[in-house]
């Protein structure tokens, strides 16, 4: 098992390098963020190459990601061009995104897998259609629509919650936002659970469990359950990473002060250290949380040892 | 013999009822098992040999399954008129089942020793710590080498005959009067399935336990059964002691499978099979359903449908020309 995840981290690093590269390459060399520093104003070519100079501009690419790559690891991000440290918007941004992905999560967890349950356990009944259809049409609207009809009808209308959030985010300003972001993720947790359900209910080892003469609610829990739900937790593991980055839209539309509105005024104001910054600890992330995933599931099915 | 049978299962009738249509898959069965009997029950696959088992034991896929007629007495109750939980509480703990592959039938994410120790619990109440040690001790019986060690270990790591020791523990784990096997050595190695089957025969015998053997293999059959039914298109066709109806067949289904056992001394010659395939259950023919692969098939076979005709004491044959099939040794 040590010597598995060994062998997993040391393949994370290739996969580090090449995809920060990849952004590094895109975000510095298809703009110049000098000229976007000065906004519609011709810079002064004195002035510019001095900035050039103080910015590790004026050096080859790969020296500029060496030397980037070099005080990331130093803890330094870098400097955003409004002069505040990379790092300093990182820590106000990424534990309100963790908040809000934590409320996502929740969601997921406890109403997909109940919705699941509940029509995987009663299929073909009305229960069980309504809730495919009702996965279906969620599936289908996007998330700018269902996150701005919400907003609109439970922030604005009802008035049963703030339509935006505070700065502080706290837990209780992000369950509107947090439902918006998990609403996708919610309805294919709610169809995974239900069509792993059906499987596993037809198999040999639960009308063995039936032969046993346990209870119906031991058979559900400890047998049925135990072995439909190996694929929902994978898939919910696997989505914490996509919460996190992915949350671009719901923060736009709740006026969340998160990585995704960082990383969305980032692109749009062009500043480089901004977009490079939090990207690179996106990756760590996305591998970290695929990393989990797959230690997860040999915990959850014994079949599956790694060595 | 015994006054009062172990089980008695009159006249049950079950149906599948699909979007094909209605498959008639046990068609008025009608046998009796006494404490200490084995009894063999012997079909083509789809004769409706397990579906009978299965509602012997309650534990039918339903829907599509439905029993629709007929009595299982167990110990002169019936169980299909029992309230669920009641045969609930039998399940298991009185009459418990051997399934045929074990592999599957096992909870693949539950150590062995959880799913034996799951039976004590539930049934018994125990505690999870005396319920490990009688697993372990379950375990031994049925002769697991280092059955302390391995009692954690997953069905995926053992050996096909060793995980189908461990389902023969199960079933033995409350003492039950009756066990019904499922064809319990269909999916292993021949060299294990002698093994097994003796292991399962002399525990049979210690527990003076009723056993309905299910099978196709009429070699298995033979050296452990009491008596033979023989099921097809879900219907017993002939019941009789097992050597009487190895050495006689009174049905013409029953000479058929004698005949397509490979010989040794006939080497060299074509196998014997029997003509055709069994019916589809959701169009039986009239008359013996047998009929249409007949050798001996007259007119009457096609219109009249054969009773059981008793044919000598304890023995029965659903064939009209019952006396012809025995005589034509």
């Amino acid at each position: 098992m040590s010597r598995y995840v060994a062998r997993r981290l040391l393949q994370m690093i290739p996969v580090f390098i090449g995809s920060t590269f990849l952004i590094f390459f895109m975000v510095y060399a298809l703009g110049d963020p000098v000229a976007a520093l000065f906004g519609d104003k011709a810079p002064d070519p004195a002035t510019a190459a001095r900035i050039r100079q103080d910015l590790y501009l004026d050096q080859p690419l790969w020296k500029q990601y060496l030397h980037y790559m070099g005080q990331v690891f130093a803890g330094n991000f870098g400097t955003a061009f409004n002069g505040q440290p990379v790092t300093e918007l990182m820590g106000s941004a990424f534990p309100v995104t963790l908040r809000l992905t934590i409320v996502a999560i929740v969601f997921e967890v406890v109403i997909g897998i109940a919705l699941g349950v509940l029509s995987g356990l009663r299929r073909g009944r009305p229960v069980d259609t309504t809730v495919l259809l009702l996965t279906l049409v969620v599936v289908s609207v996007p998330t700018f629509v269902s996150g701005y009809v919400l907003q609109y009808l439970i922030g604005v209308k009802w008035r049963l919650a703030s339509p935006s959030v505070s700065p502080e985010a706290t837990f209780g300003e992000l369950l509107l936002p947090g439902v918006v972001l998990a609403l996708t993720s919610l309805a294919y947790v709610t169809r995974l659970t239900r069509t792993s359900l059906a499987e596993n209910a037809r198999a040999d080892y639960l009308r063995t469990a039936l032969a046993k003469g346990l209870p119906r609610h031991r058979i559900v829990l400890r047998h049925l359950l135990r072995n439909s739900l190996i694929p929902v937790v994978t898939f919910i593991g696997a989505d914490i990473g996509a919460l996190m980055g992915g949350a671009i839209v719901t923060e736009r539309i709740f006026n969340i002060r998160g990585v995704g509105f960082q990383l969305y005024q980032g692109i749009l104001r062009q500043n480089s250290p901004t977009v490079v910054g939090f990207v690179t600890i996106l990756v760590i992330v996305f591998l970290l949380a695929n990393l989990l995933v797959d230690l997860l599931y040999a915990v959850l099915d014994p079949r599956i040892r790694y060595a | 013999m015994e006054n009062t049978a172990l089980l008695e299962v009159r006249d049950l009738r079950v149906e599948f009822r699909t979007r094909e249509g209605v498959a008639k898959a046990v068609n008025g069965v009608s046998c009796t098992v006494h404490a200490g009997q084995t009894l063999a029950v012997l079909g083509e696959s789809g004769s409706g040999k397990s579906v009978t088992a299965q509602a012997v034991m309650g534990i039918l896929d339903s829907p599509p399954g439905f029993v629709t007629g007929g009595q299982v007495l167990f110990q002169g109750r019936d169980l299909l008129t029992m309230g669920e939980e009641q045969r609930r509480r039998l399940r298991g703990a009185k009459l418990a089942m051997i399934f045929q592959d074990a592999l599957s039938a096992l909870n693949p994410v539950m150590t062995v020793g959880a799913q034996l120790a799951e039976m004590y619990q539930v049934h018994r109440g125990m505690s999870g710590k005396e319920a490990r040690a009688r697993a372990v001790q379950l375990m031994d019986r049925v002769r697991i080498p280092a059955a302390k060690e391995r009692v954690n270990d997953y069905p995926h790591q053992f050996s096909g005959g060793m995980r189908q020791r461990i389902m023969i523990a199960m079933a033995l784990a409350l003492e039950p009067d009756l066990i019904i096997a499922d064809e319990p050595t269909t999916a292993l190695d021949v060299t294990v399935q002698a093994q097994v089957m003796d292991l399962l025969a002399e525990l049979r015998r210690e527990f003076n336990m009723g056993l309905i053997l299910i099978t196709h293999d009429l070699g298995v059959v033979a050296d452990v059964a009491d008596r033979i039914a023989v099921m097809y298109a879900g219907r017993i066709v002939e019941t009789a002691p097992v050597h009487q109806l190895y050495e006689a067949p009174a049905h013409p289904y029953t000479r058929g499978l004698l005949d397509s056992i490979p010989r040794l001394d006939r080497k060299g010659q074509r196998l014997h099979a029997i003509k055709g395939l069994p019916p589809s259950l959701t169009a039986i023919p009239p008359g013996c359903p047998f009929n249409p692969r007949c050798p001996r098939a007259q007119d009457i076979c096609r219109t009249d449908r054969p009773p059981l005709f008793p044919v000598a004491a304890g023995r029965t044959s659903a064939c009209h020309f019952w006396k012809d099939t025995l005589d034509a040794r």
